[in-house]
């Protein structure tokens, strides 16, 4: 075992050396200044606190409205110009994250740490994303917990890579593979700019013609698959994980989950489709009018702020307020439908 | 292999007994499993005191079990050793099997016919000539007791019925198939152990005993944790008043790291039952601690108040085990499944056989004053007995500044005036109120469709972010 964890850790090593096309930033400056804040605490003794400023270098996600945010890196001499003025950078620093910050016009920002929700809320998107409905429950079903290590397919924008990381956290790893190389890079950029590069490896491979690489032959303890055939994958997903590992399927068609489906039958059981979705609420404070009736006795003693209503019957008060929600008119109706599985176990 | 020759009568006791002396001769094993579980992540097989989901025909029953060579579980009519499930994979199938020392539970070929169902494709059979009475079958009951006594196997009597029986192969393939799982369930049943995390306790709970888990179903629950950013190395702030569904899926997401800090207004801790349902290491377990609430607001405590709080605490714990000695470990089914064998066990008493390990030490004032300095990375509540807008008014103060919380309801207005009340105060941003929905899909050749039955409610979420205060 250990000296097959040796060759694993070798032909790893060959398989991902990234590819030196301009595109990639150097980012060993990264790697000098370990204090700086990113996503994930993976080193207890850095634990994220309330003491926690924010320095130079340090990834924050600038709020100014719920559905308005944008991810910056601080730095020292930068400045950040939006409707509200300039913000400088230079006045951030030391300020604890949660702060709300002011511009030169008086218009101001909030300040937050990042984490894996708001990630996806600010990133580039390269590609189509999963967002936190899917991939909560993706995380959840998947039965993905700290040590894990999964393999996950196309990379895409790494919206999902970014919770896998955080629940294999800290000793698990995720193995991404993506077909596309300058998406492939970004992901890795990003990756290192959020901090998560010691738990995530991205690779250039093409996953359907190939399968996953064989290295990772019964290790994995989970597979998620976001690629436009996935059928073609799932026999190189079964090869690849543990007994009883799960695996899923996320596919914008009913075609795709039906042709995936009838594949999986063959080694897997406990095959199962959902789809999952979110409805969000608006809260306001209304005015309502209080209509009572009259003359049955019911307000006799109230006080006088009342007035007569043009049907004689009824008494209007004074507005009671109330605090209401409904349902927010619009909302994604479909974003995919998860086909979950877990490997047959054979005796 | 070989079941326990003991009398029934005696056994549900004895193995009670056994399962309460067993832990230290399995302590190696624990070291064992703890290596493997370390180095990938979770154990794939079964030990001696480990905790089990049975499911039981696929959904029909569903038990919480503890292994241990003396834990028996009543199937049927038949009272069957869990024995032969202890160091086998999680995810192995077991049928009922008899030999002449009785009924035992036996790992299932993998049946080829399983997937028969992929090919009930072109249908051409109709049931327009299916006369619906009670001579089809001609095997009667004593026949198939002939045959018990005669050593045949489960699956043989199956197949034997539908041998004789008159009207099957006049049926569709997709009646057959039902006809052949319903008379699979009644003399063939089927065990498949699973491993309960916080995806299958949640489930099972969901399906057999809602209430007990404030109804919070497993998207709603695997929302709490993402919005509430559950990391790896967090302190975590929870009011679970959830049956501990809550603090075990937390401490699952922290691996053994951090803390989970289970809270509780008054004296009495809250329930925390079904954390033990977990398989948590005992180095997972040592990172939930419980604390009163009002430990954590005090500014400082005079040692009397200390000792006077752990007294209570004794006396608390010890309500607590009580509890849980009666809390239910089979879920009861519900009553649809008309599966008559099994519809005995319905009023039978939970099998009892958990070795329970310690849930939830107090927190001590060294770490409580840590979380008062450092604050807590999040704030998860389920607590749909208090009052949400006083509670997180407390709580939230106790947070690091640009954490985040997640808080579940099964009803909105509570949610909406705890969200209102936080937008006048400006202590959080973010603030958004959800409503998971969640929709299963029978996928099959030519008959994909919705499931028929579907849960209509998974409770709301008010998530948010605190500010630092101006
Ligand atoms: C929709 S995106 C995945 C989005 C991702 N789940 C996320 O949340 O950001 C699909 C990705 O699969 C990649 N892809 C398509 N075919 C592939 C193949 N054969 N091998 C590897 N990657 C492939 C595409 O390049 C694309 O980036």
């Amino acid at each position: 075992m250990v000296a097959r964890q040796g060759k694993i850790k070798q032909t790893l090593w060959v398989l991902f050396v990234p590819s030196l096309s301009p595109l990639r930033k150097p980012f060993l400056l990264w790697h000098k200044d370990l204090k700086t804040h990113k996503m994930l605490a993976i080193d207890p003794a850095k634990k994220l606190s309330f003491n926690r400023s924010i320095s130079n270098g340090d990834l924050v996600i600038v709020y100014e409205r719920h559905d308005n945010m944008k991810a910056i890196t601080v730095s020292e001499a930068s400045v950040l110009q939006n409707r509200f003025g300039v913000f400088k950078h230079s006045d951030w620093i030391g300020k604890p994250f949660g702060s709300k910050v002011f511009s030169n016009k008086g218009g101001f920002v909030y300040l937050l740490a990042p984490t894996a929700e708001l990630w996806t809320l600010v990133l580039s998107h390269r590609t189509q994303i999963l967002y936190i409905a899917d991939i909560s429950f993706v995380v959840m079903y998947l039965e993905i917990v700290p040590g894990c290590l999964v393999l996950e397919s196309g990379t895409g924008s790494g919206s999902l890579t970014t919770s896998l990381a955080r629940a294999v956290a800290p000793t698990g790893h995720v193995y991404t593979f993506d077909f596309h190389e300058q998406r492939a890079g970004s992901a890795r950029d990003d990756f290192e700019r959020t901090g998560l590069s010691s738990l995530v490896t991205v690779g250039v491979r093409d996953i359907q013609g190939e399968g996953f690489p064989d290295e990772f032959t019964g290790m994995a303890d989970a597979v998620f698959l976001d690629l436009p055939q996935p059928w073609l994958t799932i026999p190189s997903a079964a090869k690849m994980l543990k007994q009883d590992g799960t695996l899923c399927s996320f596919s914008p068609c009913i075609e795709q989950v039906q042709r995936s489906s009838e594949v999986l039958r063959t080694s897997f059981t406990d095959i199962r489709t959902f789809e999952v979705l979110l409805r969000t609420y608006e809260v306001r404070e209304e005015k309502l009018q209080n209509i009572q009736g009259n003359g049955d006795g019911f307000n006799g003693s109230l006080p006088c702020k009342r007035k007569q209503c043009s049907d004689g019957g009824n008494v209007i008060t004074s507005p009671i307020s109330s605090v209401v929600a409904r349902p927010c008119g619009e909302a994604r109706g479909h974003t995919g439908y998860l086909t979950f599985a877990r490997l047959k176990c054979l005796l | 292999m070989t079941p326990l020759a003991l009398k029934y009568s005696t056994l549900r006791v004895e193995g009670r007994a056994a399962a309460w002396e067993y832990p230290n001769l399995c302590c190696r094993r624990e070291r064992e499993r703890e290596r493997e579980a370390k180095m990938c992540g979770r154990s794939r097989v079964t030990w001696e005191g480990c905790s089990v989901l049975l499911d039981i025909n696929d959904g029909d029953r569903l038990v919480f079990a503890r292994l241990s060579p003396a834990a028996k579980l009543k199937i049927g009519n038949k009272n069957c050793s869990l024995q032969p499930l202890i160091g086998r994979a999680f995810g192995t199938l077991f049928q009922v099997e008899t030999a002449p020392e009785g009924p035992f539970l036996s790992p299932a070929q993998v049946n080829p016919e399983e997937l028969r169902d992929a090919e009930v494709n072109a249908e051409s059979r109709d049931n327009r000539a299916l006369l619906d009475n009670n001579t089809a079958q001609s095997l009667t009951g004593e026949d198939i007791e002939t045959m018990r006594r005669q050593g045949a196997r489960g699956n043989e009597i199956v197949e034997a019925l539908i041998a004789n029986s008159a009207t099957f192969e006049k049926k569709t393939s997709f009646s057959q198939e039902k006809y052949r799982l319903k008379k699979q369930k009644k003399y063939a049943p089927k065990v498949l152990m699973r491993r309960p995390a916080a995806r299958s306790i949640c489930e099972a709970y969901f399906k057999k005993y809602p209430s007990k888990i404030g109804f919070l179903r497993v998207d709603t629950l695997s929302l709490l944790l993402s919005m509430a950013n559950v990391s790896s190395n967090f302190d975590v702030l929870v009011v679970d008043m959830v049956g501990g569904l809550l603090t075990g899926a937390v401490a699952e997401r922290l691996g053994g790291t951090g803390f989970v800090c289970n809270s509780y207004f008054g004296q009495a801790p809250y329930s925390m039952d079904i954390v033990r349902i977990f398989n948590l290491s005992d180095e997972i377990f040592k990172r939930i601690l419980r604390s009163p609430i009002s430990d954590l607001l005090t500014q400082n405590e005079s040692p009397e108040q200390i000792l006077k709080h752990d007294a209570c605490n004794v006396e608390s714990q010890s309500n607590d085990q009580i509890s849980a000695s009666a809390s239910m470990e089979e879920l009861s089914h519900s009553s649809e499944n008309g599966i008559s064998d099994l519809g005995a066990d319905i009023t039978e008493p939970a099998i009892e056989v958990r070795k329970a390990p310690k849930a939830g030490e107090r927190a001590q004032k060294e770490i409580i004053n840590s979380w008062k300095e450092n604050g807590f990375s999040s704030l998860i509540i389920a607590a749909p007995e208090l009052d949400t807008w006083t509670l997180v008014r407390d709580l939230l103060p106790l947070l690091a500044n640009s954490a985040p919380f997640a808080i579940y309801h099964q009803y909105l207005q509570p949610l909406a005036t705890c969200m209102h009340n936080l937008q006048l105060g400006k202590m959080a941003i973010g603030l958004q109120i959800t409503e998971p929905w969640l929709r299963e899909y029978q996928v099959l050749p030519s008959r994909t469709h919705p499931c028929m039955q579907m849960s209509a409610f998974g409770g709301y979420i008010l998530s948010g972010t605190k500010i630092c205060s101006t």
